[in-house]
């Protein structure tokens, strides 16, 4: 049986962490489990966690009244969902849903934040891993607004 | 009204004049009927159109009529009908439009305001026609088509003898005895071989009636029985429904999930805004003829149950049943005490009745405030569950 | 002189009967983008003064096809004629936008309640439109502009999709010569030609200037839009007691009779469509009500 941090290194986000910021970061999580369907969290609910997927499949989703919810993007294995809780006002901005039965690893969020206040170090790995997943989400958005499938004259 | 006494006694033999007089006065007298296996409310045109000997019985999802072993006129509870089926009919036309080359030229059709008895009104849907007052007559604006109609109606009530399986009008003070809204409000009474009805005179109008038909005062002993008819009432009442803070209950709880629950049941019928007294949603429906030069402008009968009801460019607000469903119910007993300053619901049970599948108003009240205390501590434990890691 | 209208004159004024449409004529249509045209109307029933206040709407009826609120795009001190702009998106309009000069419609109305111009005397003034959202909004600016004095200083950031959509193009020209008003204009995605802003609306927020603790924001647009415009106004430390905001619904009757328009307890087409923000903060926030 895995403990919790061996799976935890298994992940891209953890690599390259030294053996202290991953015992740290063990200290904060918790294995869970989404039901295909479960709501994962709603866009305004104050954001205190952050999810590396193990399996499975997330949607990252907006709510707009005649459409009803509107898949953004979707997350797989290997990836990590939401940013919310390190930047204030600490806010979901969005819903997430999983999509298909889903492993998950559960950091808090709120906890690390407060860690990285008194640990730079730790403070520093979090934010350069946050700042690498924001960018490739930036730019693949800014594809997706290009709409470079659609006919253009 | 001066010093004679309150209440007089009509006797059964009697009753076709009451029929008789109000004719003669030009009213419409229109009333409860057996049809097709319920009591409707239709034209009577005399009184042996009435239910005499006649009973129903209702559940969630169900309605039966049985015979009496007794003849009496009006015992047994409400049915698919209310008033609301003559004071705001189901359908009618607004106006009618020519279109000559560029000339719009659009008539109101004039408000055919029929005069109309209405005999056998319960207490409850007293309630629900002074409800529909306040939407139609007492707001910003006036329906003058319903302001007409509702001035031009007599209403001759009938305390209830007998409650419905469905019905909760102590609980939502409304009945079972009426106390205003009525020109004559009648209790019928079968007793030691006797048939009469105690006649309770409300207004100018009804006093007026009452003149013209055989009636003497009621002695003390009679008064009594009628009071033991609504006292035993009272104690019949098929369900109740807890209406403390309900109007902040349900606005606690729109996210709860019984609202899954519930629409996992609901077929979204919408039986019951149609058999609701007090529900009075419509739409509009505009028409023209094949040459385009004769339109016409509709209304209907509207329920908020269907998917086009809260539709705009680009989909509906409220897609799901779950939302709909919740829409009717937060808006029957919460809201519209926001909008009117009363319920909406009058414990009349016809929804629970009519509802193909049974849903029962009082039970879903029940459940969101029984469980409401429970919701909130499985919110913090949301998302989360722990495994065994592997 | 504006005076503000009773009920009592709303209902003379525009309508005889508020159920019954009355004749207007179409004086003039003129498309202002692919799918968006504004037409300016007469009355046939010899109705020189139209009362109405900034953010009301009229019924708009078309001849067999059907009726749809549209919002006043027109200014209220000019009362002599009714200013619509509308967007075809479904049969009535797209029949509305197919009428020609001379042509009559059915109008009923006014209805609704309007943008807090008086509120906002002595105040800044952030007006935040998005998309057709600037049609409800622009006899606020014909109103704030006509007794510019009254107010602090006066910003109108405005997105829409593409260049193309642009509405008022001219108009919005005229008020940036004027020097009195800050006017901000962004696109979602622009063309070869554009060389203003691109990035959604929220973005101008940051180049607004106003003092957040003495302004009136007004919002129109998308009901999204609108949900981050106020999350910005709020970050930039405006109260929720100083956004109002246009919300939308089905609706038929327009006068509180049908129940198509219900949201929450409020009626729209009475107690909207403009609300002060605060009011329905939560309901804002409850997902298919």
């Amino acid at each position: 049986m895995e403990t919790l941090q061996r799976i935890l290194a298994d992940h891209p986000f953890a690599r390259g962490l030294s053996d202290k910021h991953l015992e740290l970061l063990t200290g904060c999580a918790s294995n869970v489990r989404f039901e295909a369907g479960q709501e994962v969290f709603r866009e305004g609910e104050e954001a205190n966690e952050f999810y590396l997927i193990r399996e499975g499949k997330m949607s990252v989703e907006l709510f707009a009244p005649e459409r009803g919810s509107v898949n953004i993007l979707t997350l797989g294995e290997g990836d990590v969902l939401g940013w919310s809780w390190l930047v204030p006002p600490y806010r979901w901005r969005f819903d997430a849903r999983a999509i298909e039965p889903t492993r998950a690893i559960a950091l808090d969020g709120k906890c690390l934040r407060e860690k990285a206040e008194r640990d730079s170090e730790l403070g520093y790995e979090l934010l350069k891993r946050m700042a690498h997943i924001m960018e490739e989400r930036l730019h693949a958005t800014r594809l997706q607004l290009l709409n470079v499938y659609e006919a253009h004259s | 009204m001066s010093d004679d006494p309150c209440n007089f006694v009509l006797e059964r033999d009697n009753f076709q004049q009451l029929l008789d007089v109000l004719a003669k006065h030009g009213y419409r007298v229109v009333g409860p009927t057996v049809r097709d296996g319920a009591i409707v409310y239709d034209t009577l045109s005399s009184a042996a159109d009435l239910p005499a000997g006649w009973t129903d019985e209702q559940n969630g999802g169900t309605y039966r009529l049985r015979r009496r072993d007794d003849q009496a006129l009006f015992g047994y509870a409400v049915g698919p009908h209310s008033w609301k089926k003559f004071l705001h009919p189901p359908v009618v036309r607004l106006w009618q439009a020519t279109r000559d080359g560029n000339r719009l030229d659009i008539r109101e059709d004039p408000h055919e305001s029929p005069k109309m008895a209405f005999l056998g009104v319960r207490s409850c849907e007293l309630h629900a026609i002074a409800i529909q007052d306040r939407v139609f007559i007492q707001g910003q604006h006036v329906e003058s088509r319903y302001k007409s109609r509702r001035e031009q109606a007599f209403i001759v009530a009938v305390n209830c003898g007998q409650a419905g399986g469905t019905c909760f009008c102590v609980s939502m003070n409304t009945g079972p005895k009426a106390t205003s809204g009525f020109d004559l409000a009648l209790t019928e009474v079968l007793e030691d071989g006797r048939h009469y009805f105690l006649v309770e005179v409300g207004t100018e109008s009804g006093a007026d009636v009452l003149r013209e038909l055989s009636h003497r005062s009621a002695a003390k002993a009679e008064e009594e029985a009628a009071e033991r008819v609504h006292a035993s009432t009272v104690q019949q009442m098929g369900r109740k429904m807890d209406t403390v803070d309900i109007k902040d209950l349900l606005y606690r709880n729109y996210e709860h999930p019984r609202w899954d629950n519930v629409a996992s049941r609901c077929l979204t019928c919408a039986n019951c805004t149609m058999v609701c007294p007090t529900c009075f949603c419509t739409t509009v429906e505009d028409v023209t003829d094949l040459k385009g030069e004769h339109a016409e402008r509709w209304q209907k009968w509207d329920s908020c149950f269907t998917m086009d009801f809260s539709y705009i460019h680009g989909g509906s607000i409220r897609a799901t049943p779950k939302s709909r469903y919740r829409q009717w119910m937060t808006h029957k007993l919460a809201t519209w005490i926001d909008q009117f300053g009363t319920s909406g619901c009058v414990g009349c049970g016809r929804c629970i009745t009519w509802c193909p599948v049974g849903i029962d108003i009082t039970e879903e009240v029940d459940a969101i405030r029984k469980s409401e205390s429970e919701t909130s501590a499985a919110k913090e434990n949301h998302g989360n569950t722990t495994e065994n890691p592997g | 002189m504006f005076m503000k209208p009773t009920v009592e004159e709303q209902t003379v004024h525009g309508s005889l009967h508020p159920m019954v449409p009355q004749p207007w004529c179409v004086r003039r249509l003129r498309w202002e983008t692919e799918d968006t045209f504004t037409f300016e109307l007469t009355s046939e029933n010899g109705l020189t003064k139209f009362c109405f206040l900034p953010g009301q709407f009229n019924m708009l009826y078309v001849f067999g096809i059907g009726e749809v609120p549209i919002s006043i795009s027109g200014a209220p001190a000019k009362a002599g004629s009714l200013v619509h702009t509308v967007r075809a998106v479904g049969a009535a309009t797209r029949a509305l936008g197919s009428l020609k000069r001379g042509a009559h419609l059915g109008v009923r109305g006014p209805f609704g309640s309007s943008w807090p111009v008086e509120e906002a005397t002595g105040k800044d003034v952030v007006i935040v439109a998005g998309g057709i959202g600037l049609a409800p909004l622009r006899p606020v600016i014909y109103e704030v502009l006509a007794k510019r004095q009254r107010f602090g200083r006066v910003c109108l950031l405005y997105g829409t999709r593409t260049p193309d959509d642009i509405l008022y193009i001219k108009e919005l020209e005229k008020w940036r010569e004027r020097g009195d008003l800050q006017i901000l204009v962004t696109v979602d995605r622009a063309g070869q030609n554009w060389t203003g802003n691109v990035g959604v609306v929220t973005t101008l927020l940051a180049k607004a200037q106003f003092d957040p603790d003495n302004t009136v924001a007004m919002v129109c647009g998308p009901e999204v839009m609108m949900r981050f415009t106020i999350r910005e106004l709020q970050s930039r430390g405006m109260g929720v007691n100083d956004i109002y905001i246009s919300m939308e619904r089905n609706m038929k009757c327009a006068v509180g009779f049908c129940g198509h328009c219900q949201y929450g307890p409020t009626f729209i087409c009475k107690d909207g469509p403009i609300f002060r923000y605060d009011r329905i903060q939560h309901l804002f926030a409850i997902r298919e009500i």
